[in-house]
């Protein structure tokens, strides 16, 4: 590799390597290596690719390039010049795709992509589902390129960026671009990057760092790893361009150790760009200098934190520090220079900006957040992978039509985004477009991307839970409300999915979750209680059932519920029987039964069985089913209806309202209430405002008191100025009043409109499970 | 790698322009556990003095560096390292039950080393393999997309090594 001395020589090499490499008429293939499709076994595709092309004498470039996306798929691959994309590759596949796509042209029906073992299956890449609604900039060349092979990157256009900045442009001038961008950093807070970059140059001193984060430590995530491992000459061409801007001299990147392939991909691309002589001294003839060196972390998710991750860098216990100085300020950064710390998505999007301008970035995505974002789709979805998509696409679009749909065509539950420190976002938000803002508005936020699908089967307590217990044990101990609260937060959080759950548990965890938002030191304790209070803002109904019916509906969460066998599923295997280590599954002649006094809920029979026939319910529901003879299904539309309100009642019974006037005689008032059955009229003024009522025990009153109702007027027997009630007020605190006050109808009014009148045996029909039942069979 | 033969100066890297000397040596502190741990497994005791020594870093902050961050162990660690993946997307696909099957069968916790040394049981944040869940690695190998019957034949697999 010889050493390139001025900007001429690489344009000169990238002109002839655009010409050389990747020539149309050589048929090529490109192979998927990323880690996720070398576990499912791209090494024995490729060595059978090579086999048979060898014996047939073929001319076969074989592409080994980073992730493509589609990890769930893998091993995938691309065969060109047909654009044919297969999937879930095996060796034996290799000798008829060589004999179908790269001699015959066409497609080979069982390697293809299809939704499911109906639908047609869908040829080129282009078309199918997962692809067709990406845009891809940091992931431009991912799954295009040997991300171990320089001269794939510039022949694809890599470096021109560099090659336009030191060229033709100021240092200033990249910046000011960048600002303009509006690029915001990928990492998570979305502080923009061009901000960044002019704090730290306008920082005091001569020597900068340019700092590249790539401790990923997020569970869920991994688009930072694809761009280490399949991209790596973008990331260091971001950080060129960044150094070049606020003139720095040195680089770092700190990559997770748990990326192996990334660490090596990375060191071996360094030592390609220095020898080229596109990193290191007098880079490209210009007095531009600059070198990377790559630092490895040590599995502490805190050092992804810009302090923390500066001590870990130093040689110290990664702790993070109090913020000002910032990283870019003098004496904040790495030893004490200014550093610009941005992460590894972010320096990947530079190059693309500067290459086709800050307009150009900006006519993508949302007005706030332009540009795309790399989400890690990941979760009950049918296509799990990395998807590259603009900003301001809707969650919907995201879940439905890149991911394929639920597993199982399940019912969706939430989304979590932003790892450990994100929220759960609800169906009711599944058309929120997703950018920075709109994400922290519903109560979470981007992070660095993960986002991960729930469906039914997730109790979002427990996600709750295994978030928190993922914060606290990677809390680095410094600060007391991390430390401490995370912990307490934790223990009521085990104490609620064991089934000892205490009334007010909620309230506190609210109120300790406020308290470290408030008093923790870094991001990671600030934002560790969010997954618990995001989960209890939307889902407060499972908290509540877990607490007060000891009652987990996803049925994942032990010791919980009252175990029953449904005879009517059960098909008598004896699995259950068997599968309990405390005997509680008893034997008689025909049917087999769940002993409650030895059941400890442990669910080994609930997994246990084939076909479903255990069931898990709440004590409240076995107690009533085994008193009344009620069937649980009725259950369901019980607990509907103690959640309606009064607005609920009327519409599912609407009742005619019947008023008179003031001076209407009594008498008459009884014949229109006898009339239409009721117990009770109501009173008004010209106006139709509500001003008295006159019920049943009106009437009796004026029996005792020997009112003539031929000649008096309802003005002077009626009750005034009735209670009246909301309709949005529940049934259970109208029945509660009503009992309270002794009173039996309830006017329900709205803006000053009677809508409808209650009577408490309405109410209490609705309530009541057992007058209920009754009632449902009547109607 | 000896710990007398650690190069402060090569892999500090390009750094080193800027840096003083403790700077250099406290900066290789981490890469130095990386490379004793790589040979030994682990991170001995006479291994750290040494280390100590020749960095000229109090004993006490070695092992207050070194015992901070997880991934660096004081003591011995099986043949084997299984590592199972415990990432959301993991979690929500049904890792704690592959984790069951490994304790199960290995008689070990997470966390524990089998006594014969064969065998450490471990889990980890997230190997960055979410497509692939729940995920495994044997001994930095990924084994992804385990359903019960695999986790079985994973489970003989590795009982054989």
């Amino acid at each position: 590799m010889e050493r390139l001395k001025s900007i001429d020589d690489l344009k000169k090499l990238s002109d002839r390597l655009k010409d050389e490499t990747f020539r149309p008429e050589i048929p090529r293939v490109r192979l998927c290596s990323g880690t996720a499709c070398t576990a499912t076994g791209t090494p024995k595709v490729l060595s059978a690719m090579e086999e048979e092309a060898g014996k047939r004498g073929i001319n076969l470039d074989i592409v080994k390039t980073g992730c493509q996306g589609l990890c769930q798929k893998g091993p995938v691959m691309k065969v060109e010049p047909q654009g044919i994309f297969y999937q879930k590759l095996k060796p034996e596949h290799a000798k008829a795709i060589i004999s179908y796509t790269v001699l015959g042209n066409i497609p080979y029906r069982q390697s293809l992509y299809r939704d499911n073992i109906l639908s047609e299956p869908i040829p080129e890449m282009t078309d199918v589902p997962f692809y067709k609604k990406q845009l891809r900039i940091a992931l431009r060349n991912n799954g295009l390129i040997d991300p171990r092979n320089i001269y794939h990157y510039i022949a694809v256009g890599g470096y021109s960026a560099l090659e336009k900045a030191l060229g033709s442009m100021k240092p200033d001038e990249v910046l000011n671009e960048v600002d303009k961008a509006n690029l915001r950093g990928r990492g998570g807070a979305g502080f923009p990057a061009g901000k960044k970059w002019k704090h730290t140059k306008s920082a005091q001193g001569k020597t900068k760092l340019v700092i590249a984060n790539g401790d990923e430590g997020d569970p869920g995530a991994f688009m930072d790893r694809s761009v280490m491992e399949g991209d790596p000459h973008s990331l260091f061409e971001g950080m060129l361009l960044c150094a070049y801007a606020i003139g720095a001299d040195y680089g770092m990147i700190y990559v997770r150790h748990e990326y192996p392939l990334a660490v090596k991909n990375l060191t071996h691309a360094i030592n390609q760009a220095m020898e080229l002589g596109l990193l290191g001294k007098n880079i490209l003839g210009t007095n531009f200098n600059f070198t990377i060196d790559i630092r490895e972390g040590a599995g502490a998710f805190v050092c992804g934190e810009s302090t923390a991750l500066v001590a870990s860098v130093e040689g110290e216990r990664g702790f993070p520090r109090p913020r000002p100085p910032r990283l870019s300020e003098r004496g904040g950064g790495a030893w004490g220079y200014p550093s610009n710390l941005n992460n590894i998505e972010t320096y990947a999007c530079v190059p693309p900006i500067i290459e086709k301008g800050a307009d150009w970035f900006k006519s993508i995505g949302t007005a706030t957040s332009p540009g795309t974002k790399v989400f890690a789709l990941t979760g009950k979805v049918r296509n799990t992978g990395l998807v590259e998509v603009p900003m301001g696409m809707t969650l919907r679009e995201i879940i439905y039509d890149i991911g394929g749909g639920i597993m199982e065509d399940k019912k969706f539950k939430a989304i979590q985004t932003g790892g450990p420190s994100g929220g759960c976002i609800p169906a009711i938000h599944l058309d929120l477009p997703v950018d920075f803002d709109s994400l922290t508005k519903v109560g979470s936020m981007m992070g660095s991307g993960g986002m991960v699908v729930m469906d039914e089967d997730t109790c979002m307590v427990d996600v709750a839970k295994y978030f928190l217990s993922f914060t606290q044990s990677e809390s680095c101990g410094k600060c007391p409300p991390c430390r401490i609260g995370t912990f307490q937060m934790l223990q009521i959080l085990e104490n609620i999915t064991s089934g000892h759950g205490k009334h007010g548990d909620i309230e506190r965890l609210i109120d300790i979750g406020k308290l470290i938002q408030k008093g923790s030191l870094c991001g990671l304790g600030q934002s560790a209680p969010n997954p618990v209070l995001s989960t209890i803002k939307y889902f407060r109904n499972e908290y509540e059932e877990h607490i007060y019916d000891n009652h987990c509906r996803a049925n994942v969460c032990k010791g919980t519920g009252v175990f029953v066998i449904n005879q009517a599923e059960c098909i008598r295997c004896g699995l259950c029987k068997r599968a309990c280590s405390f005997d509680a599954v008893t034997e008689t002649r025909d049917i087999y039964h769940i002993d409650r006094a030895y059941c400890t809920q442990c669910k080994a029979c609930y997994q246990a069985c084939p076909v479903g026939a255990i069931k898990i319910r709440k004590h409240s529901v076995i107690k009533l089913e085994e008193q009344f003879r009620i069937p649980p299904e009725k259950f369901e539309i019980l607990e509907r209806r103690a959640k309606m309100t009064l607005r609920d009642v009327i519409k599912l019974k609407p009742a005619k309202i019947l008023t008179c006037k003031k001076d209407c005689k009594i008498a008459d008032a009884i014949t229109i209430m006898d009339g239409n059955n009721v117990g009770s009229i109501l009173v008004t003024d010209n106006n139709g405002e509500l001003i008295g009522i006159f019920t049943e025990r009106d009437i009796m009153h004026c029996f005792t008191k020997k009112i003539s109702v031929n000649d008096e007027i309802m003005g002077n027997v009626m009750t005034t100025k009735p209670i009246t009630l909301d309709p949005s007020i529940d049934i259970s605190i109208a029945v509660h009043l009503m009992s309270d006050k002794k009173i039996r109808h309830l006017p329900v009014i709205e803006d000053g409109k009677i809508i409808g009148m209650i009577s408490y045996r309405d109410l209490i029909s609705y309530l009541l499970p057992e007058v209920l039942y009754m009632a449902e069979d009547i109607y | 790698m000896k710990v007398a033969e650690i190069d402060v100066n090569e892999k500090i890297g390009n750094v080193r322009e800027i840096l003083t000397d403790t700077q250099k040596k406290r900066g290789i502190l981490i890469h130095a556990f990386q490379q004793i741990q790589k040979e030994h497994n682990y991170l001995p005791e006479e291994q750290l003095i040494l280390l100590s020594r020749k960095l000229d870093i109090p004993l006490s902050e070695v092992y207050s560096t070194a015992s901070f961050y997880k991934h660096f162990y004081f003591k011995p660690r099986g043949k084997n390292v299984v590592c199972v993946c415990a990432g959301t997307a993991c979690h929500v696909r049904g890792s704690h039950k592959v984790l069951e099957k490994f304790e199960e069968a290995f008689g070990v916790k997470e966390g524990e080393t089998t006594p014969d040394l064969a065998l450490t049981l471990e889990t980890v944040g997230c190997v960055g393999c979410c497509g692939l869940a729940p995920v495994v690695t044997v001994n930095e190998e990924v084994v992804g997309d385990l359903s019960v019957k695999r986790v079985d034949a994973l489970i003989k697999e590795v009982k054989g090594k």
